[in-house]
């Protein structure tokens, strides 16, 4: 069984984002960037799925700039086969971000595809549900848990409610949420080998995909401040703020 | 603008989200606002939706098919209806977060995720980056697919009165199967639909620790919730969590005890009306957009405040 995962480029989480002065976006520029965590996470259940013998190839895709090159390099290191980045410097929006992915799924057969669940940067948590509505295969979301067994996914999802288990024919996509796994570190050993695994590049037009963007960005906007509150000293002014000044107990 | 509303319910109660959701539709239609309850047997969830005020029209889709409310049977349903409709919504909750991408994509649309405010019918705005950003949208899809930020909009009232219509049968979808479900059973209200949450995070030390959080939850009918550091130490369970990828709460009264305020715990709670942060740690993050900070033992003086609280109520 070969796996798909996807991979993004993103502003690396623990940076604080800055509104462009003139509302066009983010500051991006001298800006530390990472993959996007959940799809380390992605990558480490798919590498522990190959350790374990359930699948048999790993393959990292990912889409964006040049620079994606290097979480691609990322991924190979922390145990990705090989990688696919399909080059672009567009903003591609989650639909069309999907339609790629289905196509390097058909072209490599893959039966499985694991991706995080959304990106830090647009947040937008839906490209895993894409991806499996173009590919017509069963869908399990915010998956906390994972196995394989005779041909199906049995998924434990993170629900607003608690935990659900569903069970999905293969092939099928998996969409990661925070406590499926820890991801590993990658070794220095497995970074010097990732540098020679394969990475392939493609275009858009080579897979035969329309990524022009649907929703246009009228401005990006820094939210309302909220003011400074006050200090208190302990609990019996706490509650007396709460009280009397709040008012909301 | 026909809107059509998914509703979220599990077929006895229809859930608190999808009256904010039917807000944003009201907001957003100039034509009918009709509601899709599909489940199994949930015809008392769509005389409950019927009483909403501002809905035209229910749709019952009622089929053992859609009875977890699994993506797929539910998104084949959404299509075969999208052609009456000129926006289709749903809460963006866990369940309308499955479902509504995967009709967006069948029906070709870049779905618009986390709708806070709608500025026309084709012009949205959604936080990006853990709400550190406000990005303003505007959509060039024929037909809007949107799930709405629930804390962004009112719960819609009673006292409508629509018609129920029962649509025919569902196709199955025989390849995602149900398997079982844990809830976690709370006599406590709903934490996105609380009027107080109270928090707790790592500086809690411990589950048995954690139990605090309870006594001080009792004092006030508050809804218990979580940071990540919280849910991933065990200490509380994961539909607690509050935050980016967690829930978004916005109640009149938000307390954070022993939470430092990562953003993307602050992403989940800054539109709380009322911030108390209680940290021993004075350089906490959380304390720049408290509105009250007490820079303490949480061990001291939660059971002070604790006291105080009990002897306010008795």
């Amino acid at each position: 069984m070969k796996i798909l995962v996807a991979v993004k480029r993103v502003i690396d989480y623990n940076v604080r984002v800055r509104v462009r002065a003139d509302g066009s976006g983010v500051e991006t520029a001298n800006v530390k960037f990472s993959m996007n965590p959940f799809d380390e996470i992605a990558l480490e259940e798919a590498v522990r799925l190959k350790e374990s013998g359930a699948a048999t190839e790993v393959i990292a895709v990912s889409i964006g700039p040049v620079q994606a090159q290097e979480t691609l390099r990322s991924a190979l290191a922390m145990g990705a086969d090989r990688a696919i980045l399909i080059q672009t410097d567009e903003a591609v929006e989650p639909l069309a971000v999907a339609k790629l992915l289905a196509a390097v799924a058909r072209r490599e057969s893959v039966e499985l595809a694991i991706l995080g669940k959304q990106a830090i940067d647009d947040d937008a948590n839906q490209t895993g549900q894409m991806l499996a509505a173009l590919l017509d295969w069963p869908q399990g979301t915010f998956a906390s848990k994972l196995s394989i067994e005779n041909g199906h996914a049995i998924v434990t999802r993170e629900i607003d409610g608690g935990l659900e288990t569903i069970r999905l024919a293969l092939p099928a996509l998996i969409t990661t949420d925070l406590r499926l796994n820890t991801p590993r570190y990658a070794s220095l050993p497995n970074i010097m080998k990732a540098k020679k695994k394969p990475l392939e590049v493609l275009t858009q037009a080579e897979l035969g995909v329309d990524i022009t963007p649907r929703l246009v960005t009228l401005k990006v906007e820094e939210p309302p401040k909220r003011k400074a509150g006050v200090k208190v000293a302990d609990a019996a002014q706490l509650f007396d703020k709460l009280k009397h000044e709040a008012k909301v107990i | 603008m026909a809107v059509l509303v998914l509703a979220e319910h599990d077929n006895s109660v229809l859930a608190a989200a999808t009256r904010n959701t039917v807000t944003a539709a009201a907001q957003l239609a100039t034509g009918p606002v009709h509601v899709l309850v599909a489940g199994q047997a949930a015809s008392a969830v769509a005389a409950e939706a019927a009483r909403l005020s501002g809905v035209e029209k229910i749709l019952l889709a009622d089929d053992a098919a859609y009875a977890y409310g699994l993506a797929e049977p539910l998104a084949a349903l959404l299509i075969s209806l999208a052609e009456n409709y000129d926006a289709i919504l749903a809460p963006a909750t866990t369940f309308g977060k499955n479902v509504l991408p995967r009709a967006a994509a069948l029906l070709d649309v870049a779905q618009i995720s986390d709708v806070t405010a709608i500025l026309s019918p084709d012009t949205f705005v959604r936080p990006i980056y853990a709400g550190n950003a406000l990005a303003t949208v505007q959509s060039t899809d024929k037909r809007k697919v949107i799930t709405v930020r629930t804390t962004a909009f009112a719960p819609a009232a009673d006292g409508g009165a629509a018609i129920i219509e029962s649509l025919s049968a569902a196709i199955p979808v025989p390849r995602s199967q149900f398997v079982g479900r844990e809830v976690t059973r709370s006599e406590r209200p709903d934490l996105t639909a609380a009027r107080v949450v109270v928090s707790g995070g790592r500086g809690l030390g411990s589950k048995e620790n954690f139990l605090l959080m309870e006594k001080l939850a009792d004092t006030l009918g508050a809804a218990i919730g979580a940071s990540r550091a919280a849910v991933d130490a065990g200490y509380a369970p994961n539909d607690a969590q509050v935050g980016q990828t967690g829930k978004i709460v916005a109640p009149d009264l938000y307390i954070a005890v022993g939470i430092s305020g990562a953003i993307q715990h602050l992403a989940g709670m800054k539109d709380s009306k009322v911030i108390v942060a209680i940290n021993k740690d004075e350089e906490a993050p959380i304390f720049q957009l408290a509105d009250y900070s007490l820079v303490g033992d949480l061990f001291v003086e939660l059971p002070k405040l604790c006291a105080l609280l009990s002897g306010a109520q008795g």
